[in-house]
């Protein structure tokens, strides 16, 4: 990852890939409520970084003010592009609905839910019972694991794949392509070798799935018709990439952070392996300290916002996790309660554009939370061994060892 | 007590339905709305946990 200068002053020259920010956010957030709200930088791109609950919801809300049309966190303006050469595929309609603003917003979203509601939700949860068993079977014997690496992100990358209806014998690729164009979004090269990767595959499989259609959101999108209309191709790529972008990384971040804390934090351990029926609530407990997901938005025009003159152009972080540390918002914010009671996080965002995948996610981490306290009801960090963590647009834990 | 979902301000995050499916569905879009007249006096409680804990303030109590 390239390096850029250490941050010296959090209010005007942030950055989120510092390693400070990276390892341990929680107390420039702190610093920053109490000092300057809303930071900003002009580090890759002029940016802005609301740190209350109060900001984060209402830009959330100001579709008028904020667009969606870039929500990648860490590539800068326009001209931050890796290769003037460039003759692969490309998503000339970006990644609806989440990089995009009403009406497509609006009508790729209704395609995209049904998807991903609790009932359909509820007929993946065999599947994905099933992926957390044999994984644990794998290494439940040798007292030790990486709970990252070997476990959390093993998880989502196949359920989306059995959505999606692809292989997966291709997870590991898939991975790699997820990482390269989030977690290693600041090399403009590796981000397009990710893309052009991922977008080359989504096009083969639409050609495939157009003579050969099974039950998957790839044929179900091909043979639907929107105003008496086949969708456009480019939308269709646009949606199966979105699928895979945001359903790997983000649920695995989740996972891997929620078993950091319980490796870190026995009394929280032994009281949820001892009492499963709080899982609900812990779940929600877990994403609201530990949300994985910033998003960014576009300032539409020049506005002053809360005293910030925002031009147009502009990025604004959308801060959900230092929204949901915010003590304005939350008691205690940065103490774990696993049966906290009132908690209105938005781990998965706020307004138009909530997480389309939150059922989802929430089974998958609560799904391998469980299976993991049945099998592995005391573990620890393994000693000597060194955590790593992964920040910017998803923070979450990258290598985890524990010993059981 | 009688509650409602205001169906401008659900963004579909689920939480009612987590908290109190007795009280409240989903539909396939993401729509939130109380599947009762009345909330039974022993689900008061629930009722009042899903009004706390949605992200977009859309769940009103109408009358208790």
């Amino acid at each position: 990852m390239p390096q850029t200068a250490p941050v010296q002053d959090w209010a005007s020259d942030f950055d989120v890939l510092d390693p400070r920010y990276v390892s341990d956010p929680f107390t420039i957030w702190d610093d920053l409520r109490s000092s300057c709200p809303i930071a900003h930088t002009d580090r890759r791109i002029s940016s802005w970084l609301p740190t209350r609950y109060e900001d984060v919801t209402a830009i959330a809300h100001d579709i008028e003010h904020f667009s969606s049309l870039r929500v990648g966190v860490i590539p800068g303006g326009e001209d931050d592009e890796p290769d003037d050469d460039y003759d692969g595929p490309d998503l000339e309609y970006g990644l609806p609905p989440i990089s995009a603003d009403p009406p497509l917003h609006t009508w790729t979203r209704r395609l995209l839910l049904p998807w991903f509601s609790h009932r359909r939700v509820d007929s993946y949860v065999p599947l994905t019972r099933d992926l957390c068993r044999g994984l644990i079977d794998g290494f439940a014997e040798s007292g030790h694991a990486d709970a990252a690496a070997g476990y959390a992100q093993q998880i989502p990358v196949r359920v989306i794949a059995q959505i999606l209806g692809v292989s997966t014998d291709m997870s590991d690729t898939f991975t790699e392509w997820v990482r390269d164009v989030l977690e290693f979004a600041d090399e403009p090269d590796r981000r397009q070798k990710g893309a052009e990767g991922l977008l080359t595959y989504f096009i083969e499989q639409l050609e495939f799935r157009r003579k050969n259609p099974g039950e998957d959101l790839l044929s179900e999108l091909l043979g639907q018709e929107v105003d008496g209309q086949p969708i456009d191709d480019g939308i269709i790529l646009g949606i199966a990439a979105l699928v895979l972008i945001a359903g790997v990384d983000t649920t695995w971040s989740a996972i891997g952070s929620s078993l950091w804390h319980l490796a870190t934090h026995p009394e929280d351990q032994k009281r949820l392996a001892s009492e499963p029926e709080l899982m609900p609530l812990a779940i929600e407990e877990l994403l609201r300290a530990y949300s994985p997901v910033t998003m960014a938005r576009i300032v539409v025009e020049d506005i002053e916002y809360a005293g910030c003159p925002m031009k147009e152009g502009d990025k604004v972080l959308m801060n959900f996790p230092a929204a949901n540390r915010d003590p304005e918002a939350f008691t205690d914010p940065d103490v774990v309660q696993l049966d906290r009671a009132h908690n209105r996080h938005v781990a998965f965002g706020s307004g138009i554009h909530r997480c389309a995948g939150s059922n989802l996610a929430r089974m998958e981490l609560q799904v391998a939370l469980e299976e993991w306290l049945q099998r592995i009801p005391a573990f620890s960090l393994e000693e000597g061994k060194d955590i790593t963590w992964a920040g910017g647009q998803v923070r979450g834990p990258r290598v985890l060892p524990v010993v059981f | 007590m009688k509650i409602r979902v205001v169906a401008d301000k659900c963004q579909g995050h689920a939480r009612c339905y987590g908290l109190a499916p007795e009280l409240f569905d989903v539909d396939d879009y993401g729509q939130a709305s109380v599947i009762v007249d009345e909330v039974p006096v022993e689900l008061e409680d629930k009722a009042r946990l899903a009004v706390a804990n949605c992200p977009e303030y859309a769940i009103e109590i109408l009358s208790e």
